[in-house]
């Protein structure tokens, strides 16, 4: 009887947003759909009620059957009989569960049965899904493939796929290959057109691939015969229903158990092409990635959200020396450090899904109508955002929901070291989150240029400038002085005008300058409700401490420091 | 295919599973002000077995009948959430304190004037009377056949309906003509979850006296969309005896209510040996708690 939507008050905090009202008016054209379906929205309040009533169905679902599935779809886990993947006993149930309450398809547009939500809400969904079981999200969650479709695909295979992941099909996304992993540029799978029927067909191995046997796939395959790199690539789309593909193997894998990671044998596979010839890699692939790795940041804060409330029942319970141990200040204070991680790698989170929603909006948007400059205007602004935003959030709360998950065992001692306690799983659980859809080393890659081109230190001065309460102000000053170190760090890492200089050093600035957002994030919350204040103030202290710990190591650091470190 | 009309007798009672320590009041009655209202357990069952065989004979339809106050519309709406078609909410002073008999009566009532119906489905028994008596009242009034304990439709052929009763000792399988009536046990398949879509079609779906009571704006929607204005029975729509509503049609008198306590007096620590356990489990298997 558990609810993992209304057990949480953080989640309803970020739903009610003020800049969902602006998000909610753009994605319903100003409530125009309520004339041609009957489950639209009539205005605002009515947007947000319906939300809250669907996020409450999945935390129903999550709490009552997701997550007490979870212990045995770990022990089960998938298996391949004939070349196809059959899914944990659970598994099965919580799509079918899922299926049936309509929660396929959540952003897509009604036309093809979709609920039509902004990211925020469907974002949130898989930040409660993930708590209940990490595993499954992966397989829930790749429901934001059709995302990419919708945006590129045509008319008629839209109309077609989409209707079907609505009505509760899953996807998969087919990009890595045994020799192309982080550099994509090296898929081999090939692609050959039949001229005469205008068919194409697809031949060669994908692995790693996460729910490989769902039943729309997108493919990634050289169509361009000859060409070694990304722009010899294009996107295709897979239907299980014809055949062609099977799965040689599912990955024996330390966490996410119940999520079938396949290797896959195409063999004459029909496929259909997606939008443009060789735009498969460097247009498509960029926006499923960017799609996926907000997934992973809401999969990362399920995940720590789990953690930190195990953690915290043990410790209530717990007694030794003859008390809890959460009264002792070595285990009140790592708790209230989770805490105050998990607090701010959310609101992180929820901040880069309304960049990316606005963003995504009026794209839309600009495809059925001439934007209007400021429209224009606003429509780059959040997409340099929710570009930034992206990479920082994923390699961050990744990291926060290991150390959050380590954390948590810690805790519990002995005990979490055995499969006793749920902890163990979530441990074994965390540990993808910083590897998939991009290490943090890559995402620290896509961020850094956040850094060097000052994008992450103007949206520093915009928070800076939001008026606070007054008990708020000492936490802004010891912020404004964080965020001078930060520049001082990047200015001198820039002028030694070397490029390994910065890759040594991208990390700690990426680091500082995530820190420092996510702690005026925090305060902004605080703002709105005092509750969050004991988080912004302890996380403050850890950021003080992290980015003075930062600048440190870059004031005294040479670019000839480096010979020592280089290939051990 | 051939189409039923299937009816579902559901309850709204205090949830009695989730008692607090001011569940119950000083004069030993129940506290309703402390214990949340909520779908009775095992109608959800009944109302699962009834949305299944819509799924199997498409076209059937699902009507939901709860009598109770006006808050329990809610009843209604939870019902249409999961894909029932309508709801009747049977309210009236008149009913109030009634027993199992009169609750009986007043729901027979309303069925009597439905007609057409093939399928009645009930939970077996409400969490907050424990009776289960109102779903073979109700069938003894109209005169029905009546099956309890159901756990599985089988099958519907030729205007028999085979279903498998879950038992003390095992389950049996029987059949009968319709139109019937049956109860449901908590054996039987939980309730689906409310289906995204349909919360938002009719989560402002309102009785006529919630409507005073309705947002302005939204006033339009109940003549733009009729299927929004749920249907509320008061005595005038039932021709019914007024002597066998509510307490006069009551019969049950409660005498006292005692607030009983539950407690283990005999514990006995058993110390951690290999012999002490083995002596505890020869006694256990030989008073016949375990083996």
């Amino acid at each position: 009887m558990a609810n993992f939507y209304t057990d949480n008050k953080d989640l309803k905090f970020h739903l009610t947003h003020p800049l969902m009202q602006h998000i909610v008016r753009l994605k319903e054209r100003d409530f125009t759909e309520k004339a041609k379906f009957d489950y639209a929205p009539l205005d605002y309040e009515d947007a947000i009620d319906s939300f809250d009533k669907v996020l409450e169905v999945v935390g129903e679902i999550c709490g009552d059957i997701v997550a007490p599935n979870a212990d045995s779809v770990d022990k089960e886990g998938p298996t391949v009989v004939d070349g196809h993947v059959e899914y944990a006993r659970g598994t099965a149930d919580n799509i079918a569960a899922l299926r049936a309450a309509g929660l396929m398809g959540m952003s897509l547009p009604r036309r093809f049965g979709g609920l039509n939500f902004p990211i925020v809400p469907y974002i949130m969904a898989a930040d409660i899904v993930s708590r209940a079981d990490a595993g499954f999200v992966n397989i829930w969650g790749l429901q934001d493939c059709a995302e990419t479709l919708n945006e590129f695909a045509s008319e008629d295979q839209k109309m077609r796929f989409l209707t079907r992941v609505c009505q509760g099909e899953t996807m998969a996304m087919d990009l890595t290959e045994p020799d192309a992993g982080s550099d994509l540029q090296a898929v081999q799978l090939k692609a050959t057109l039949d001229e005469t029927t205008g068919q194409w067909r697809l031949n060669g191995v994908k692995r790693f691939i996460t729910n490989g046997d769902g039943d729309i796939a997108l493919v990634l395959a050289r169509s361009e015969p000859g060409t070694r790199d990304g722009r010899g690539l294009s996107m295709f789309v897979y239907d299980k229903r014809d055949g062609g593909v099977i799965v040689r193997r599912i990955e024996h894998k330390m966490g996410i158990v119940g999520s079938p990671t396949c290797e896959l044998v195409f063999k004459n596979a029909k496929a259909e092409l997606v939008g443009s010839r060789k735009f498969g890699l460097i247009k498509y692939v960029m926006a499923l990635m960017n799609g996926a790795r907000l997934g992973i940041v809401a999969q990362s804060v399920g995940v720590a959200e789990a953690a930190y409330r195990e953690a915290l029942s043990y410790a209530q319970d717990r007694v030794q020396f003859g008390k809890a141990i959460i009264k002792f200040p070595a285990v009140y204070e790592l708790l209230s450090n989770m805490k105050a991680k998990l607090d701010a790698a959310r609101t992180l989170l929820y901040e880069t899904a309304r960049f990316v929603d606005v963003y995504k909006i009026l794209a839309s948007i600009a495809e059925e109508r001439k934007l209007e400059p400021e429209e224009r205007d606003e429509l780059k602004k959040y997409q340099k955002l929710a570009d930034f935003f992206t990479p920082l959030a994923k390699g961050i709360s990744s990291e926060f929901c290991n150390q959050t998950a380590y954390d948590a065992v810690q805790i519990h001692g002995g005990s979490g070291f055995t499969k006793d306690y749920p902890v163990e799983r979530i441990y074994r659980d965390a540990r993808i989150t910083s590897i998939y859809e991009g290490t943090t080393q890559l995402q620290v890659v896509a961020a850094i240029r956040g850094v060097t081109t000052g994008a992450y230190l103007e949206q520093i001065r915009a928070y800076e400038s939001v008026k606070l309460l007054p008990e708020l102000e000492a936490l802004r000053r010891t912020l404004i002085i964080l965020t001078n170190d930060y520049e001082e760090a990047v200015r001198k890492v820039v002028a030694a005008n070397d490029n390994e200089f910065i890759d040594f050093h991208a990390r700690r600035m990426v680091e500082m300058a995530g820190y420092i957002i996510m702690s005026y994030l925090l305060l902004i919350d605080s703002n709105r409700d005092t509750t969050y204040q004991k988080s912004a103030r302890i996380f403050v202290r850890f950021a003080k401490a992290q980015v003075k710990a930062h600048a440190e190591t870059i004031r005294t650091s040479e670019l000839n420091d480096l010979g020592e470190y280089q290939y051990c | 295919m051939k189409v039923y009309k299937i009816v579902v007798l559901a309850k709204q009672v205090p949830d009695t599973r989730n008692v607090g320590k001011d569940a119950m009041k000083a004069d030993g009655t129940v506290n309703r002000a402390a214990l949340a209202a909520i779908f009775n357990p095992e109608d959800l069952n009944a109302l699962e077995q009834a949305l299944r065989l819509k799924d199997r004979f498409p076209g059937s339809t699902v009507t939901l009948l709860t009598m109770g106050p006006g808050r329990a519309a809610d009843i209604i709406r939870e019902g249409l959430f999961r894909g029932a078609d309508d709801g009747i909410l049977l309210t009236d002073r008149a009913f109030a304190g009634s027993d199992t008999l009169a609750t009986s009566y007043a729901l027979s009532r309303v069925l009597m004037k439905l007609k057409d119906f093939d399928i009645v489905i009930a939970g077996r028994q409400a969490i907050d009377g424990d009776t289960a008596q109102v779903g073979p009242q109700v069938a003894e009034k109209l005169g029905l056949p009546q099956i309890t304990y159901v756990e599985d439709v089988l099958k519907i052929e030729n205007n028999r309906i085979f279903v498998k009763r879950r038992l003390h000792n095992g389950v049996e399988n029987v059949s009968c003509t319709l139109p019937m009536l049956m109860t449901v046990n908590a054996s039987a398949p939980a309730c689906r979850a409310r289906n995204a879509r349909l919360l938002m079609k009719f989560k402002h779906a309102k009785t006529v006296s919630e409507l005073q009571t309705a947002n302005e704006d939204y006033l339009h929607l109940y003549s733009d969309r009729p299927y929004l204005n749920i249907a509320e029975w008061t005595v005038a729509n039932v021709e019914a005896e007024p002597e066998q509503l509510g307490l006069s049609g009551s019969p049950t008198k409660v005498k006292t209510i005692e607030n009983v306590v539950l407690q283990a007096k005999e514990a006995k620590t058993v110390p951690a040996t290999d012999a002490a356990i083995e002596d505890m489990m020869k006694e256990l298997i030989a008073s016949h708690a375990i083996g």
